[in-house]
């Protein structure tokens, strides 16, 4: 059974949100998703292009408040 | 109060000495006891590795005797910890000591984990240990010019490394008379040259001005030793003479073992440092999971913050201050020039001109760290 993991990478300059998912998206299981939690505008760009390249799943972006909530399904 | 440091590192040291100075009529008075429990009666200085791979250090240069940095009050044991029991308040040590405590801090940190990519232990060169510093020395004294490759693995320790390495590349080879014979390449994980923006923006016009090409969202996937080529999770391939990576980490076994946290990073509180749903366990520098840098300046600053509020709730108590997430990394530029990077939670840093001024305060801070670890810097 899949489940989901929230990753907090709000107000973080180095490592940033994208360093986050790559980083923790080895650590769970094939069918996974991974909410990372990001206040950096550029992850909402940055994040579903390295996403597609990969090979992994966007399950949805949405902006609550200042904080973006990024879903990523891991796909292998 | 039993205080228990688990860690002899950077964290732990400056923690243990901290609390040490904090509390010392409460040690002399029976009152408090630290204890710091570490898998090695030696400390390094680990940032020296860098140097010892371009020639610059020697290992030995990179040494002291735990024991002798410690104040003498603290009580050293050389026996790491083999299993957290935090339900009981104790820890069970390698030659099978029990040790209960009032106050845990773990400062076990984190270890490079190159055999997890296939073919980097023996495809790649890195600089993250002693021996393969030395390997690596050994084999840009060797190389007499060809394909540089420079890769990084996530997540790592010393976030600035990868780019300091392109200006050490760049002298090295020119003070070795075949930089026109070297073709240097920089690959990064996500789609700019650092993680931090600031420093990506100056890294960019800086390796165009050194000649040094990049490649961007690009993961190692696995080194083929064989025929000198690096494959990218993201489908591409590069192929080598000599490659030079930084390699993925991990926290420490025995945290992944009791499960403490995935990877050995252990969830903490981006403020407190507290374990989360522990109000006596503290864990400090690269063992936390937060989104930090995994760096000795960051393990400084949470000792400080941390030994405050333990201090604070035994004589008071009451803490009285947050970690704010502050980092500060000296940033080597190349042709004895330095620049640094100081950020925290909120405030993004602002890189100034690299000056040789501060690749001298480096190259003093170097030495001053025996007094930063000592707790008195």
């Amino acid at each position: 059974m899949s489940e989901t993991k929230v990753i907090d990478a709000r107000d973080t300059f180095c490592p940033g949100p994208l360093m986050e998912l790559i980083s923790h998206i080895k650590h769970v299981g094939v069918g996974d998703v991974i909410e990372l939690l990001s206040t950096d505008q550029g992850s909402a760009a940055d994040i579903p292009e390295w996403v597609k390249k990969v090979g992994h799943e966007m399950v949805g972006s949405e902006q609550v408040g200042y904080v973006w909530h990024i879903k990523v399904r891991k796909a292998k | 109060m039993r205080i228990l440091v688990v860690g002899g590192g950077t964290a732990g040291t400056i923690t243990a000495n901290n609390l040490s100075r904090r509390l010392n009529g409460e040690i002399r008075a029976g009152k408090v006891r630290i204890t710091m429990l570490s898998a090695s009666d030696r400390h390094m200085y680990q940032p020296g590795l860098l140097y010892v791979a371009f020639g610059q250090m020697t290992p030995d240069q990179l040494y002291r005797d735990q024991a002798s940095l410690l104040e003498p009050t603290i009580e050293f044991h050389v026996d790491p910890v083999k299993q957290f029991q935090l339900d009981k308040n104790k820890v069970v040590t390698e030659s099978g000591k029990t040790h209960e405590y009032d106050i845990l801090v773990i400062a076990t940190g984190s270890r490079m984990v190159p055999e997890e990519t296939p073919g980097m232990t023996e495809g790649a060169e890195f600089f993250y240990t002693e021996a393969s510093a030395l390997k690596m020395y050994k084999k840009l004294r060797e190389f007499k010019g060809g394909r540089v490759m420079v890769a990084v693995g996530v997540p790592h320790k010393c976030p600035i490394a990868p780019v300091e390495v392109m200006f050490s590349l760049d002298d090295f080879f020119k003070a070795r008379g075949i930089r026109d014979k070297v073709q240097l390449k920089y690959h990064y994980p996500i789609g700019r040259l650092h993680t931090i923006e600031n420093v990506a923006k100056w890294a960019k016009p800086e390796f165009e001005r050194i000649i040094v090409e990049t490649e961007t969202l690009f993961n190692i996937k696995e080194i083929d030793a064989k025929n000198k080529i690096m494959k990218s999770e993201e489908g591409t391939e590069v192929e080598y003479d000599l490659l030079i990576v930084v390699p993925a980490h991990r926290g420490m076994e025995v945290i992944e073992r009791d499960n403490l946290g995935s990877g050995g990073w252990i969830p903490t509180d981006r403020y407190s440092l507290k374990m989360n749903g522990h109000d006596n366990v503290y864990v400090v520098g690269d063992t936390t999971n937060l989104p930090v840098s995994k760096t000795g300046s960051a393990a400084h600053f949470q000792a400080e913050a941390i030994c405050e509020n333990i201090a604070s709730i035994i004589k008071i108590g009451e803490p009285v201050r947050d970690y704010d997430g502050k980092v500060y990394c000296f940033i080597e530029a190349g042709h004895d020039k330095a620049t640094y990077a100081m950020f925290n939670y909120l405030n993004p840093p602002d890189l100034k001109p690299p000056s040789k001024p501060m690749h001298w305060f480096k190259i003093s801070y170097n030495h001053m760290y025996w007094t930063s670890v000592r707790g008195l810097l």
